[in-house]
Formats: structure tokens, C-alpha cells, sequence
């Protein structure tokens, strides 16, 4: 469903990807992790067009989309919740479901769709005329989840779901990833709770300083002795 | 006349005074809440508005209305095009350079108007000018009309805003514009649509001060455009209801502040500009973000 072959990403004359290459096939979580600054959100960023690459490409349902500007993406059914939440702090949470279905242009399904996230996520729907920004942490990055879910996505980045989070909401957002994965869409999934992480992903891609330096089913290297020392604290 | 009166008929004339300042006003707060820029070339579309409404009164003889809406699509279409050409490719430039371009922008404007319509002032035909009167109180057409058509403009902005597809666009793009981008929004249309309105009700407000001081002239943009742009800040720059609140606040302050003090000494006018400033460098050490203004949170 999405391939990315060899991108290199520079800010200014910081080199924070060279020639990064992944596939993530449909149905799927795939997952990056890596230490803060590896370069997770980058690439996340790369392939939802919010960061132009120098180099390389990035194909998504066989197209090219390296040079697709962010707001076509979503057309093309690749939605992104993006890292820290970024929901719209000072609309409702009604409002931010309803731009979440800014591309889809039927009324009925737009009102469908949000009683269904209203049923998946019940806390929203108690908050539904409420503003994002007054919201816990574990509510707004629902709301993120559920925002993305509006335009019935079939591939749904995600950065970070978990930071900065209660443990107990940690388990429920990895709880509703495997859900959403569950009910056909694919997920790529960038995380530091590694250990979360590896244990719902199918597959898995270590990134360092800015380049993939292991990968493998999620499963495998959740038992890899490099990968325990460096990121599981084992 | 006696203070009582004096007292009402300043408020009648600060509250058509704030009615045009307020639409001026709305512009700059709809650009700078999505593109973080002091659109300065704003007071010269008030201008381009009213040069355009008296080419089509008295070259083409048509009547106000047709004129006024002339005024709009001409603006209309001045404000997407200077910010296609001049400030979108400096969108990731350093703001200051977008409000430096801004301000050559502005003198482009004035020069060429200057250029083609010399630097004198031009009378204005005189319209709306019966007066009504009330008791003792002297009410023009043009301050009914002003008021009017100013608080219909700023409720069907406010639904606008509030509750179309494109309204929640912009106020989307406007507090996360990559987060909009990742909806699908197009920031770069919610851009010219700000600049559009912006410069529609610009258009409007410089129709509305011309036939209210019925005369035209290449720089008539200027103030009305500076005093609009304190309105934005003094209600709350990026906020729509503190751009309103800001234009009668400071047609208040300027109409009050020239009947009374005029009442004591000459030269009131300059009086007011005089308050006026001092007011806007208050409320900048008071309460930077304005009055109605949300307390600005840089972004990481």
C-alpha cells in the first residue's frame, strides 16, 4: 500500500534521513521505532507531505506522491494524526469530528460516521459541545484518532498516540489502534514506547540517526537482544 | 447645544465613525489570524474602493449600489491578487519581510493612484445626506445606512465564520494551519478567501467614509486604515468579534474626544488622533493580546 523508497531529508545541513526505504502492505501495522531525534516524525512527516524530501520516493496505492501537497493527501485515503494531538483547541469537539469529514462531501454519511466515533469513543460524545483545548491529554488524542477516522481512511499514520500519557490510557489508545487495524485499515505507527508498539505490530523498522538499521515482524524483534537493550530497557 | 445633548449626538456619530473602522478592522484580523501578517496595503484598498465607486458614478453613471458592489469585486479582486503576487512567495520568509513588501505595496498603490488621478482631492457626490431630526439631535441618512449595512455585514460574517464548511476551514487554518492542511483543508484557499472578505468589507467601509466626508483622494486611506488596524489590535488582533468591538470602541473614543474637546479647544481633530494613539499604546502595555484577545501561545 505504501512504499518509500531511499528519502533523504535535510534541515538546513542536518542530514535527518538518508535513504530511508519501508513498505507497510495492506492490512497491517506496521511500526518505526527509535530514540527521540532517529528521525520517526520525519518520516512520518515526509510521506504526509508536511516535509518535501531531497530525494527518493514515496508511493502510496502505486502513485507517486512525493511532490502531493498535505491537503491532497486525504483524497487519496492516507489520513495523519499528527504528534502532540494538534486538535483544534478552540472548537468543539463536534466541530473537530466535522473537520475531520472536510473532504467527504455527503451530508448523511458525515452524520453517520460521527455517531459512530460518538459510540466507539463514548467520552466524546459526553464533550461533544465542548472545546478540544479543555479536554484531558487521553480525550484530545481520542479526538485526534477519531478525527482522522472521519474521511474513512485506508491508511492512518499515526505519531506518537501514546506521549505523555497515563499508563492506563496507554493501554486503551493500543487497544483502540488494534481495534481501528482490526476493521480493515491500515496503520503505521510511530512510537517510543517500543514495547507497546512491537507487541500489536505485524511488522517493524528500527530507525537511528536518521537511517533503518533492523526490521523484522514485530513479534521477532521484541525477543532481539539488540533491540531489548537499546529500547526496551532489558 | 447642551452637554446632555452633545453627549448623544457623539455617540450617534462615534457609533457610524466605528461602524466603517469595524469593517476596515475585520480585514486585518482575518488575514493576520491565518497568515500571522499586518496586511498594511489594507487602508489602500479602503481607497481603491472608493476611487472605483465614483469611476463608475461619474463615468459610467450608474447609482450607488451598482457602484458599491463595483467597489467590492474590484477590491475583491486587488486583495487575492496582491496576495498571490507579492505575499505568498514569502509565506516561509521571515514575517518581517512580508510587512515590509506590505508596506510597498501600500505605497504602489498611492503612487499609482496618484499617477493616473493627480494628488488632489476630488469632491465625492453627496448622497444620504438629509437629516432626520430627532428632538434636537441631527441624524444623516448615511449614519442609518452605515450602521445598517455595517451590523448586517458583520452578523452574516459571524454565521459565516461560525457555521459553513469554509468558515470552520478558516478558523481551523488559523489556530493549526498544518493541522488543517492534514484534513484536506487548502490553506492556500482559506488564505484568499480572508483576503477576499477582508478586502470586500474594505471596499465597503471606503464607499461608506467617502460619501460620509464626500471627498476622495490617493492617500484617504491612510488613517481610516491605521485606526482600523488599532481597532484590531485594541479588540484582539485574530479575533473577529474584537475587530468589531475595537471599531466602535475607537469611533466612540475619536467622535466623543473631537465634540468635547473642541467644546474647550481647537484643533480637536488632532486631539483625537492624539487619544486615539495613546489609547492603542495602553492597552499594548496593559494587555498586549487586545481585549477580547486570546492569550498568545507560541507554537514549539
Amino acid at each position: 500500500m505504501l512504499q518509500v523508497k531511499n528519502i533523504n531529508v535535510y534541515y538546513d545541513n542536518i542530514h535527518a534521513l538518508s535513504d530511508v526505504s519501508f513498505e507497510v502492505k495492506q492490512g497491517e501495522i506496521v511500526t518505526l521505532i527509535g530514540a527521540n531525534g532517529a528521525g520517526k516524525t520525519t518520516t512520518l512527516k515526509s510521506v504526509s507531505g508536511v516535509i518535501k524530501p531531497k530525494s527518493g520516493e514515496i508511493h502510496f496505492k502505486q502513485q507517486p506522491i512525493v511532490n502531493t501537497p498535505s491537503h491532497q493527501l486525504l483524497p487519496l485515503g492516507m489520513a495523519h494524526v499528527p504528534e502532540g494531538r494538534r486538535v483544534f483547541s478552540r472548537m468543539t469537539v463536534e466541530e473537530n469530528l466535522e473537520l475531520g469529514a472536510y473532504i467527504v462531501k455527503n451530508k448523511v454519511q458525515i452524520k453517520e460516521d460521527k455517531e459512530k466515533m460518538f459510540d466507539q469513543f463514548p467520552r466524546l460524545k459526553e464533550r461533544r459541545k465542548q472545546l478540544a483545548g479543555t479536554m484531558s491529554g487521553g480525550e484530545q488524542q481520542m479526538l485526534a484518532i477519531a478525527r482522522a477516522l472521519m474521511s474513512r481512511p485506508e491508511l492512518i499514520l499515526m505519531d506518537e498516540p501514546s506521549m505523555g500519557l497515563a499508563p492506563v490510557l496507554v493501554q486503551e489508545i493500543f487497544k483502540i489502534i488494534e481495534r481501528i487495524n482490526k476493521s480493515g485499515m491500515t496503520v503505521l505507527l510511530v512510537e517510543q514506547n517500543a514495547n507497546m508498539a512491537l507487541q500489536i505490530a505485524h511488522r517493524a523498522y528500527v530507525l537511528e540517526t536518521g537511517k533503518v538499521v533492523l526490521s523484522g515482524e514485530g513479534k521477532q524483534l521484541l525477543e532481539d537482544d539488540g533491540v531489548r537493550k537499546a529500547y526496551l530497557g532489558a | 447645544m447642551d452637554y446632555g445633548t452633545l453627549f448623544i449626538q457623539q455617540i450617534i456619530n462615534g457609533l457610524h465613525l466605528g461602524s466603517i473602522y469595524a469593517l476596515i478592522a475585520l480585514g486585518y484580523t482575518m488575514v493576520y489570524g491565518i497568515v500571522r501578517l499586518i496586511n498594511f496595503a489594507h487602508g489602500e484598498i479602503i481607497m481603491v474602493g472608493a476611487y472605483t465607486s465614483y469611476i463608475m458614478m461619474n463615468v459610467f453613471g450608474v447609482n450607488i449600489v451598482v457602484a458599491l458592489i463595483a467597489a467590492v469585486i474590484v477590491c475583491s479582486i486587488f486583495g487575492v491578487t496582491i496576495e498571490k503576487i507579492a505575499y505568498k512567495p514569502l509565506r516561509n520568509a521571515p514575517k518581517m519581510w512580508a510587512l515590509i513588501t506590505a508596506i510597498g505595496v501600500s505605497f504602489f498603490l498611492q503612487s499609482t493612484v496618484m499617477v493616473i488621478f493627480g494628488v488632489n482631492a476630488i469632491p465625492y457626490p453627496t448622497l444620504f445626506s438629509d437629516l432626520i431630526q430627532v428632538g434636537s439631535l441631527q441624524i444623516s441618512q448615511i449614519m442609518i445606512v452605515s450602521l445598517a449595512l455595517a451590523l448586517a455585514l458583520m452578523l452574516s460574517l459571524e454565521l459565516f465564520i461560525k457555521k459553513t464548511r469554509l468558515g470552520k476551514a478558516m478558523r481551523a487554518s488559523s489556530e493549526d494551519a498544518e493541522a488543517a492542511a492534514l484534513m484536506g483543508i487548502s490553506v492556500d484557499k482559506t488564505i484568499s478567501t480572508a483576503f477576499m472578505i477582508g478586502s470586500a468589507l474594505a471596499a465597503i467601509g471606503g464607499v461608506l467614509f467617502a460619501v460620509a466626508y464626500p471627498q476622495i483622494k490617493p492617500l484617504m486611506g491612510v488613517m481610516p486604515g491605521l485606526k482600523a488596524f488599532i481597532a484590531a489590535v485594541l479588540g484582539g488582533i485574530g479575533v473577529i468579534p474584537g475587530a468589531m468591538l475595537g471599531g466602535f470602541i475607537l469611533g466612540l473614543i475619536e467622535s466623543l474626544t473631537k465634540g468635547f474637546v473642541s467644546a474647550f479647544w481647537p484643533n480637536a481633530t488632532l486631539w483625537a488622533d492624539a487619544i486615539l494613539f495613546s489609547v492603542l499604546i495602553i492597552v499594548l502595555l496593559l494587555k498586549p493580546s487586545g481585549i477580547l484577545g486570546k492569550n498568545v501561545r507560541e507554537k514549539v
